[in-house]
């Protein structure tokens, strides 16, 4: 028997129709652990590099992770690897909520999907019994009503669904997968689910999910449990009320939007508004929000409240979490209510949060700039909102202009040309970024925009504070009782941080320093990707419950695998530099890692060249971010070294 | 019959602070595997959450008596504009479903407040309830000697086997089973 995992994953090849359950390689879970570990083995394995993202040959995998529906809290991420249509890399995604639980009580770890579907089918997986069904009667419908319907006619209200909307139908670059009050957003998985066919997975399970060591096992969830509550009762004072707490900023539970508002962009990711929050604002704001929002609601065996669910008079009932409520107001010039409302048509659609807002501004800013002309845009409205909503279904039909926008803000500047290319200048390797605009160079975060895997900052910072607090007093109080950190020394870099002077950003933390912490970061991330455990209970709020001080004894006491911290964080960079060896093999080089081109005015090309250069080195990477020969056999991935030298990369570049 | 002094335990649902995350479902399986906490499967759980979102309907419901018959209650109840039927808010493990019943062996399942010695402080499933939509309330009542024995799990079951295929069949096959 296998414990803390299933042991089997689920094959199903659409084009055949065939379905099988495999039994997989215990070796792999020593080390890979799971989730996005064994995700990366199996797309090195089995997806070649000339592979595109809308090829029968492209897989399609959902995971969950290795310690997903255990006892353990906040443990519920699905995982979802593929090819990007957008970036053409290995797209990187997840989902919180229901569904990768329910896949480990049905008896599968993962769901590995290959080929096409000539009709729209879904996936109904019940225990032992596996179906692929006819979805003709819904095609267009959306995502949460696709859930829904399924449930209705499979009679069980407790199947868990991950569905596309008309968006995925369509070969949206950035449509998500939804699943309920969660959605796979990011890299455009949803378009390659539309691509194979696939309306959605539905999934019931209740069978057992099996730990090695129980008593054992049990003790550390309470502790987990009572660090939570304690954490909730000691927020960290001083920082911006949304990331005072645990979980994802708290969106839905909190009204006061001073921060996001004033600090990040409006529009196409242009306008600072420096002055937008007053009273009067945040009284017409939290009125809105509380009379949409239901409930507080969670995931799956966590005591967080991220979500919520968020009924709109005269719209239907639909379900949020974190930041959506803010990108299509804001890049709208737009309030709340319109956020609320338009979110309500995107989930349904299934379009990522971030993406669609952007690809729409940039549109605007287009016709404004006479590239595109009112031709171009035939029945437009005239008010912001109106031409949102208008462009949010153009791209969803991909129709006219909104063709072009649903390739996002990269490929349709480079389909429409005519100068559009300059418009497209907040995307990290073709994908959107948060829009954030800053003055001074941050050397942590230059890092993570150049170099992160994920193409997204908020899947790689956290643990450590965005900010020095402005005294060292204060600095000195938060490091002590800072039990997470992996080495005493990150304590002293956090001291020594001065939000001014010498000690300061771009020069201070030191090139080496900065290197170190964000190796920590995304570490962190990569192993919790692995374990299927939220961000928002681990590396991304300040002072988490899991560490790696413990996540050691979590691992070995579920799964009876004997684990240290060296062996956890070895098996992190082991995934990290599987991820970028996937990237390196379709073609990415030192000069695709760059930040968003204008993210900060002030830039110091010599110290990012020593950054970039250092954080290679410490990564085991040659200098154009090829992982070497030797640190891949040290990593026990020889096997990518060979195909390496096979395919002349090295010698090439 | 002699009244005696006796502590009751009791659980207050204050259902409009459930977020539905199943945790009291999780641990609930988990303090009733066998060996303890070795295993989690809500559909073992003693505890069950009527969740639908959409409807905003968040219902935790426990494990009660098993019935070996359904019963005519097929009306609605409408509370503050949300509709619901009538079963619930049932706790019996009852024919008509499948709630509250060993998925493998459909055997009934009911909740016996983590009975354990020494006492828990409360059942697993209140002490998990971060959100606080399950109180633990313990209260002293005068109540009638109980002249019968409370029926374990073992009982339980196997009462439901002796109605579902008789007792003689039950016997022939636990004897069946038994020979060497």
């Amino acid at each position: 028997m296998r414990y803390g995992e299933i042991g089997f994953d689920l094959e199903v090849d659409l084009s055949r129709g065939s379905i099988d359950r495999v039994e997989t390689d215990p070796r792999d879970t020593k080390l890979y652990l799971g989730g996005l570990g064994t995700n990366a083995k199996i797309m090195w394995d089995r997806v070649p590099p000339e592979t595109e993202a809308f090829s029968e040959d492209n897989l399609l995998i959902f995971s969950s992770g290795l310690l997903c529906g255990t006892g353990a809290p906040g443990c519920n991420r699905t995982i979802v690897s593929t090819v990007s249509p957008q970036t053409k890399l290995v797209a990187y995604s997840m989902m919180g909520g229901f569904w990768a639980p329910e896949l480990k009580y049905a008896g599968y770890d993962k769901v590995i999907i290959r080929g096409k579907s000539d009709e729209l089918v879904y996936l109904w997986i019940n225990n032992d019994k596996v179906e692929i069904r006819d979805a003709s009667h819904l095609r267009g419908m959306g995502a949460t009503e696709t859930s829904e319907a399924i449930r209705k006619e499979l009679e069980d209200p407790d199947i868990q669904v991950a569905a596309i909307g008309l968006a995925g139908e369509n070969r949206v670059f950035y449509a998500s997968v939804e699943q309920g009050r969660s959605s796979a957003s990011r890299g455009g998985i949803g378009a390659v689910m539309g691509d194979k066919g696939l309306k959605a997975i539905a999934v019931r399970g209740t069978k057992d999910i099996n730990v090695a060591d129980p008593a054992k096992y049990m003790e550390l969830c309470n502790d987990v449990l009572k660090y939570i509550k304690w954490r909730e009762d000691h927020p960290i004072k001083g920082m911006p009320p949304i990331l005072q707490g645990l979980g994802s900023p708290q969106e839905m539970a909190i009204a006061d939007e001073q921060w996001h508002t004033t600090s990040f962009m409006w529009g196409n990711s242009r306008t600072r508004r420096k002055d937008f929050w007053t009273h009067q604002i945040e009284e017409k704001w939290r009125e809105t929000q509380e009379n949409v929002r239901t409930r507080l609601i969670s995931c799956h065996n966590c005591p967080m409240k991220c979500g919520a669910t968020i009924s709109v008079p005269g719209l239907p009932t639909y379900m949020m979490k974190c930041y959506s409520k803010l990108t299509y107001t804001m890049a709208a010039f737009s309030d709340l209510d319109f956020g609320f409302r338009i979110a309500q048509k995107a989930t349904e659609y299934g379009v990522d949060g971030f993406s669609a807002p952007q690809s729409m501004a940039f549109g605007l800013e287009l016709l404004e700039a006479g590239i595109l002309t009112k031709d171009d845009f035939p029945g437009m409205p005239d008010d912001s909102e109106g031409r949102f909503f208008y462009l949010l279904d153009k791209i969803v039909r991909r129709e006219g202009v909104g063709d072009y926008l649903a390739d996002g803000t990269y490929w349709a500047a480079r389909r429409i040309g005519k100068g559009a290319e300059k418009f497209d200048h907040n995307t990290i390797k073709k994908h959107e970024q948060l829009p954030l605009k800053l003055g001074m160079l941050n050397p942590v975060y230059y890092l993570m925009y150049s170099t992160g895997e994920k193409i997204n900052i908020t899947q790689i910072e956290g643990q450590f504070p965005q900010e020095p607090f402005p005294t060292r007093e204060a600095r000195e109080e938060f490091v002590k009782d800072w039990i997470q950190v992996p080495d005493e020394k990150f304590k002293k870099y956090y001291v020594d941080w001065e939000p001014r002077g010498e000690m300061s950003n771009p020069y201070y933390p030191t090139v080496e320093a900065s290197c170190d912490i964000v190796d920590w970061m995304e570490k962190m991330h990569y192993i919790d990707d692995a374990l299927g455990m939220c961000a928002g209970l681990s590396s991304f709020p300040l002072k988490p419950p899991y560490h790696i001080h413990n996540y050691p004894d979590f691992i070995t006491a579920a799964t009876g695998i004997k684990m240290n911290k060296d062996d956890v964080w070895q098996s992190a960079t082991r995934t990290r530099t599987l991820m970028r060896a996937l990237n390196v093999r379709r073609g990415m080089r030192r000069s695709d890692d760059k930040p968003p081109e204008d993210h900060w005015k002030k830039r110091f090309p010599d110290l990012e060249k020593q950054l970039l250069d250092q954080y290679y080195k410490l990564k085991g990477f040659n200098d154009q971010g090829i992982p070497t020969k030797e640190s891949l056999q040290e990593l026990g991935l020889g096997y990518v070294a060979e195909e390496f030298e096979q395919k002349g990369i090295y010698v090439n570049g | 019959m002699a009244k005696v002094k006796k502590i009751v335990k009791s659980i207050t649902i204050d259902a409009d602070k459930c977020n539905g995350c199943k945790a009291c479902e999780v641990v609930c399986s988990s303090w009733h595997a066998n060996p303890r906490y070795s295993s989690n499967n809500p559909a073992r759980s003693r505890i069950r959450i009527v969740r639908l979102p959409l409807r905003d309907i968040y219902l935790p419901v426990y494990a009660g008596e098993y019935t070996e018959a359904e019963c005519t209650g097929r009306d609605k109840y409408i509370i503050d504009g949300k509709e619901y039927n009538e079963c619930d808010f049932c706790r019996a493990s009852c024919p008509s479903r499948d709630l509250f019943k060993e998925p493998d062996s459909g055997l009934p399942l009911k909740c016996d407040m983590c009975e354990e010695t020494p006492a828990l402080d409360k059942p697993k499933c209140v002490e998990w309830c971060l959100a606080e939509a399950l109180i633990y309330v313990e209260r002293e009542e005068e109540v009638e000697e109980e002249d019968q024995v409370k029926l374990g799990d073992i009982e339980i079951g196997l009462g439901s086997m002796i109605d579902k295929y008789g007792l003689q069949q039950v016997l022939d096959t636990v004897a069946r089973m038994v020979k060497p």
